[in-house]
């Protein structure tokens, strides 16, 4: 049996007081896109740190690939771009490859095919025999890319890998995230766009203080739907009725919201509602974005990191 | 091994690319002409003015070791600061977050790193420290004695510093590993001149404080055994020059210093091994 891409089970790691990821308990498996949300200070990336043996967690335990965390065998299958993507800028782009390449011991005719291949894949072509230092930030970013792609990994996290890029830069990531999941690689994405998450990620699970609070499917069905009733009197029961139907049942100014898991729960709801003889003046569906759900998930007391 | 290999190539390239090495050259260069120059004019004069041959070989002998002292210092500064912001640094950057989630060992960063230090450094030592003795035999005719056995010596003291430097740099941030590491030189230093002067003083107690400073840090009784090798044992017996040591340190301070830098270099392992990235 195939195992798993990434398997935590009870992960922690607290820094002297501090408490940075309370409870990680995560499966990802193989070929998936896996979005990895929180707001700031939620241990994403110290969770990340750990899966790729950067740290040592307190307690807990996981594994890459079938792997204990930390193997090195297992790293040699896997990519990182790290969220700041500081690299040895003294060197030119081909010769950052080279360096990153050696490092997962390819080398000769073989590694400087993979480093043109990437090259070309990130659009950094023309600029490889530039420093890295005189690169702007997204070309930076696309060239942390590519050292992550250098062993054509079968896992790859990438922290925040758009945050530096201009529309264009996001187009192309994207479409490396597609290549990705097309070719069976895992990707483990960190990202606080959550538009770009959206798009790509099959799944993605919500981090609040160290612990998965949620987790979802995206595409077709996954968000479910956000429905906006104009209704006359409420009664309690009616309002009890709704909130076993759905989730995040609200009142603003005489309008009802409620989530609803998927559109076919709809007429359900009209249903009970006019046996119930409450009077219906309008309805409204629409599909939650992601930033709608993150907000909600995350609720009031997450400040702005 | 593979691995070690590949991180001192780049610690060896980023030398180079970054110039460093180039200016290490220059300052040793012009470091080596001021010496040749002056050691032209005193060879001179202790042709015409000194009484004997003698006489004029000590001069010359304690003129070289003037050279090597302050190649010893250059030799110093370059072990403590050309390593001091390579693991502290590029661990505060994140640098070191790609290297270290690639299949190597952690090892292998810092092994690969201690030894390219230890080759430049060393390696500058050499051509600064032969260009010494040759400009000294070429402008005066005087060979240095043993030199052979003494500059080995002066390369342990390198070692030892460039793995006080690398250890200090897997837990300290770079301004704090460089004052500790010149503190701790400076401490091994005013340490050798405290047991020079209780030696000549007949003060056993501040000899004892010399003692003591030099196993804390053994890194200037390194030139002190060196300097006393590269003398004749009439000037090292007349502690005429401040290169003849009063007090020599005994040759286990040897086996002491490279233990010192072997537990250092042990340390660094560890110690990087179980840090956080």
């Amino acid at each position: 049996m195939t195992p798993p891409a990434i398997e935590t089970h009870a992960l922690r790691k607290r820094f002297g007081d501090k408490l940075a990821v309370a409870d990680l308990s995560l499966v990802v498996g193989q070929g998936e896109v896996f979005g990895f949300l929180g707001p700031n200070g939620a241990g994403k990336t110290t969770s990340l740190k750990m899966l790729l043996g950067l740290i040592a967690p307190t307690a807990g335990r996981g594994s890459l690939l079938g792997s204990p965390l930390g193997d090195q065998a297992a790293r040699a299958r896997v990519g990182f771009l790290p969220e700041h993507f500081r690299f040895q800028d003294w060197l030119s782009g081909r010769e950052l490859l080279r360096f990153h390449g050696r490092l997962y011991g390819m080398s000769g005719a073989a590694l400087e095919t993979r480093i043109d291949e990437l090259l070309h894949r990130v659009d950094l072509t023309d600029a490889a025999h530039r420093r890295v230092a005189t690169y702007s930030k997204g070309m930076t970013q696309r060239i942390g890319i590519a050292q992550a792609l250098l062993n054509s990994p079968r896992l790859v996290f990438l922290d925040e890998p758009t945050s530096g890029l201009d529309p264009l830069g996001r187009r192309l990531v994207r479409g490396l995230i597609r290549d990705l999941k097309r070719d069976g690689v895992t990707v483990f994405l960190n990202s606080h766009l959550l538009g770009e998450v959206e798009q790509t990620c099959d799944r993605v699970v919500f981090v609040k203080q160290g612990r998965v609070v949620r987790e979802m499917l995206l595409g077709a069905s996954g968000h479910g739907v956000e429905v906006e009733l104009r209704l006359g009197t409420v009664s309690p029961a009616v309002r009890e009725a709704l909130e076993r139907m759905g989730t995040g049942l609200r009142e603003e100014q005489g309008r009802w919201r409620l989530r609803l898991e998927a559109e076919s729960s709809l007429p359900d709801v009209v249903r009970m509602l006019v046996e119930q003889g409450v009077d219906v003046f309008s309805m409204r569906s629409m599909t939650p974005s992601l930033e709608q759900l993150f907000l909600e998930v995350m609720g009031d007391e997450v400040r702005p990191g | 091994m593979r691995d070690i290999l590949v991180m001192a190539h780049l610690t060896l390239f980023e030398a180079l690319r970054r110039r460093i090495l180039v200016a290490a050259l220059i300052c040793g260069l012009a470091f080596l002409v001021l010496f040749g120059i002056g050691m032209h004019f005193i060879a001179a004069q202790a042709g015409s003015q000194t009484g004997s041959e003698v006489e004029r070989r000590l001069v010359l002998n304690l003129i070289t070791l003037a050279g090597l002292y302050a190649v010893n210092f250059l030799t110093v500064m370059s072990a403590v600061l050309l390593p001091v912001d390579t693991l502290a640094g590029e661990i505060a950057s994140g640098v070191t977050q790609t290297v270290a989630s690639k299949p190597i060992r952690r090892s292998s960063i810092v092994l690969g790193k201690w030894l390219a230090y230890v080759v430049v450094v060393n390696g500058y030592l050499f051509l600064l420290a032969g260009g010494v003795v040759l400009i000294s035999r070429l402008v005066s005719g005087f060979m240095l004695p043993r030199f052979e056995l003494g500059l080995p010596l002066m390369m342990l003291e390198a070692v030892v510093l460039v793995s006080l430097s690398i250890a200090g740099g897997t837990r300290l941030s770079t301004v704090t590993n460089g004052v500790v590491a010149f503190g701790l030189y400076g401490l091994a230093f005013i340490g050798g001149w405290v047991e020079q002067i209780g030696a000549l003083a007949h003060n056993d107690a501040a000899r004892r404080v010399g003692v003591v400073a030099s196993l804390i840090m053994p890194s200037e009784s390194m030139w002190q055994l060196a300097a006393s090798q590269m003398q004749p044992a009439l000037m090292r017996e007349m502690h005429a020059t401040p290169f003849s040591p009063a007090s020599v340190p005994s040759p286990m301070m040897v086996w002491w210093a490279a233990g010192y830098a072997a537990v250092l270099v042990l340390i660094a392992l560890r110690s990087f091994g179980k840090r956080g990235l």
